[in-house]
C-alpha cells in the first residue's frame, strides 16, 4: 500500500489545473516511476495525488505542417522509441530514451515526468537540451512556452509554477532538419542503472565541403543542471572535420564541463570520460550526416 | 491515510473482473490479494527486479510501480493465463529444458517478458534478447540458461515460419 493521502483524477488538461489549484499540497503523477518511489522511500508519504494519465492530449506524438514536431508529455519512452516520425526525423531521441532502465519501466515513465523530476541523471534531457526543444506549459488560461534550458532551475528544481502542467514538448523544424544527432550513455551496468556521465551531440555538417557547420552539446550529470557547452560549441563551428577538431571537442569539453565527486565516480573520471564520449557522439553524428569522418 | 476505495472492471487473464481496490494499492496487491494470482511476485517493490512483471495492453510493466486504479478498461494476463488445457506454452516448456530455473522466485516475471518478446514475431541477436530481458533480475541461474531458453523458442519459431 502506498502512502497517498488523497487522490484525484483529471481527464482533461483544465480539470488537472483545477484540481491542482483547490489542492495546492497535490503532486502530479503520470506514469509514477519517480513519484511512488518517493512515496516508497518516505521522501514523499503522506502526499496527495492528481492523476494526469487519462488526459488523452498530452499522449503521441505530431508532425505539424509547420514541420515542428510535438511530442505529449505524458507519452511514454517506449511510444517515444517506436514512433515513426521521431524515427525518421529525430532517431536520436528514440534511442536516448531506450537506454532508460529496462522495458518495463520504459513502459512505464513518460517524458514529462522525465523532464519535470528535473534530475541530471535524465537519459532524455540532454538530447531535449541539444534540439533546442520548447515546453508547453498549461496554468488553464494562455499558459506559456519556454526554452527547455531555462526551466531548469537548479539540481532537483524545474520552472514548474503552483497549478501548472507540461502538456508538450515541441522540436522546431529549424532545429532538427539537416541535423544529425547521437547520445552516449555512460553508466557501470549496460541496463537498469543510471547515467554516470552522458553526453548528447547534435550536428550539422557541409559534407561536400567536409566543414563542422553547426553543433550542440550537452552533457548530463556533469553540473548541478543539464549542461550545454557554449563555448566549445562556438570554437568547433566552422571547423574542418578530421582529427584536429575531434583533439579540441576532447580538450574544450574536459575544460569546459564541472562534474563532482560521488560515489558512482570521481570528479577525474568523469572528465576523462566527458573528454572520450563527446569526440566519440560528435565522430558518429558525421557519420550520421553522410561524411567521412577521418 | 485515508481509506478510499475505488471500482476497477479490468480484463484478467480473459475474464472480466470487477473490484473495489483502495487508491493506495498498487496492481500487484490487487493480483494476489483480491484474485489470487500468486505467480505475480512481490520482490523489491520498487521496480528494480522486474518478478511483479505483468503485461497490460500487450505490454510488460512492473505491477510493484503501478496503481491499481490504473488498470480501469484494461487488459491485463499474468502467468496463470497462460497454459491452455494444462499444457505449458513453449517458452515455459523451454525454461524447464533449457534449466533456466532454479528457486524459481524470478521464473514469472521472465517468462512474461518472454512471452510478449515472442509474440511480436520478431528474430533478435541473442545481445538484443538480453537488452529486451535486463528488466528481470535472477540471483540464482547467472541468466545464460534463460536467455538460452528465449533463444531456442525465437529460433523454432523462425524455422516453422520458413517451413511454411
Ligand atoms: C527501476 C527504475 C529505473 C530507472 N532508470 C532510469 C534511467 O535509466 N534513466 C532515467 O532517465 N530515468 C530512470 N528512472 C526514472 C523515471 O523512470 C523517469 O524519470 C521517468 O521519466 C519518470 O516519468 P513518470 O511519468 O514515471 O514520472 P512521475 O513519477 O509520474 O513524475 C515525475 C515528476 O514529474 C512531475 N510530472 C510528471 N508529469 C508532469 C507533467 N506533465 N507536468 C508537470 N509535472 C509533471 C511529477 O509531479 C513528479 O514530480 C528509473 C526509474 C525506475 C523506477
Ligand atoms: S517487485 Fe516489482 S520490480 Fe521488483
Ligand atoms: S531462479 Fe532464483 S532468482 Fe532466478
Amino acid at each position: 500500500m502506498y502512502d497517498i493521502e488523497n487522490y484525484y483524477n483529471a481527464g482533461t488538461i483544465a480539470e488537472a489545473v483545477e484540481l491542482l489549484k483547490e489542492h495546492p499540497d497535490a503532486r502530479i503523477i503520470s506514469g509514477g516511476s519517480d513519484v511512488l518511489i518517493k512515496i516508497r522511500e518516505g521522501k514523499f508519504a503522506g502526499t496527495s495525488l492528481v492523476c494526469i494519465r487519462d488526459i488523452r492530449e498530452i499522449k503521441g506524438i505530431e508532425r505539424m505542417e509547420s514541420g515542428d514536431i510535438y511530442i505529449g508529455a505524458g507519452t511514454v519512452f517506449s511510444h517515444i522509441t517506436n514512433d515513426p516520425v521521431i524515427q525518421r526525423w529525430i532517431p536520436v531521441l528514440g534511442e536516448a530514451v531506450d537506454q532508460v532502465g529496462g522495458p518495463q519501466v520504459r513502459n512505464i515513465g513518460t517524458v514529462g515526468g522525465n523532464i519535470c523530476n528535473g534530475a541530471v541523471s535524465a537519459d532524455s534531457v540532454p538530447t531535449l537540451f541539444s534540439l533546442n526543444a520548447m515546453l508547453r506549459l498549461s496554468d488553464g488560461k494562455g499558459g506559456r512556452t519556454v526554452p527547455i534550458r531555462q526551466f531548469y532551475l537548479g539540481p532537483g528544481r524545474v520552472d514548474l509554477q503552483p497549478g501548472e502542467i507540461l502538456t508538450h514538448i515541441v522540436i522546431p523544424e529549424r532545429e532538427y532538419m539537416g541535423y544529425y544527432g547521437h547520445y552516449i550513455k555512460y553508466s557501470m551496468r549496460n541496463a537498469m542503472d543510471i547515467a554516470t556521465l552522458s553526453c548528447s551531440v547534435v550536428s550539422k555538417t557541409d559534407v561536400s565541403q567536409g566543414i563542422l557547420e553547426d553543433i550542440r552539446i550537452t552533457f548530463g550529470v556533469a553540473a548541478p543542471v543539464p549542461f550545454r557547452c557554449e563555448k566549445t560549441e562556438a570554437a568547433l563551428k566552422g571547423m574542418p572535420v578530421g582529427e584536429e577538431l575531434y583533439d579540441t571537442i576532447e580538450k574544450m569539453v574536459r575544460e569546459e564541463i564541472h562534474p563532482r565527486d560521488s560515489w558512482r565516480a570521481s570528479r577525474e573520471f568523469r572528465l576523462q570520460i566527458g573528454g572520450e564520449i563527446a569526440r566519440r557522439a560528435l565522430i558518429r553524428t558525421i557519420e550520421l550526416a553522410g561524411g567521412d569522418p577521418s | 491515510m485515508k481509506k478510499q476505495m475505488q471500482l476497477v472492471q479490468c480484463t484478467v487473464n480473459g475474464k472480466e473482473v470487477a473490484e473495489y481496490v483502495d487508491v493506495r494499492e498498487s496492481l500487484l496487491e490487487m493480483l494476489r490479494n483480491r484474485l489470487g494470482l500468486t505467480s505475480v511476485k512481490k520482490g523489491c517493490e520498487v521496480g528494480e527486479c522486474g518478478a511483479c512483471t505483468v503485461i497490460v495492453d500487450g505490454e510488460t510493466i512492473d505491477s510493484c510501480i503501478y496503481l491499481a486504479v490504473w488498470a480501469e478498461g484494461k487488459n491485463i494476463r499474468t502467468l496463470e493465463g497462460l497454459e491452455k488445457n494444462g499444457e505449458l506454452t513453449r517458452i515455459q516448456e523451454a525454461f524447464i529444458e533449457e534449466g533456466a530455473i532454479q528457486c524459481g522466485f524470478c521464473t514469472p516475471g521472465f517468462v512474461m517478458s518472454a512471452t510478449v518478446l515472442l509474440e511480436r514475431g520478431e528474430k533478435l541477436s541473442r545481445e538484443a534478447i538480453k537488452k529486451q530481458m535486463s528488466g528481470n533480475l535472477c540471483r540464482c541461474t547467472g541468466y545464460h540458461n534463460i536467455i538460452n531458453a528465449v533463444e531456442k523458442v525465437m529460433d523454432e519459431n523462425f524455422e516453422k515460419k520458413d517451413e511454411t
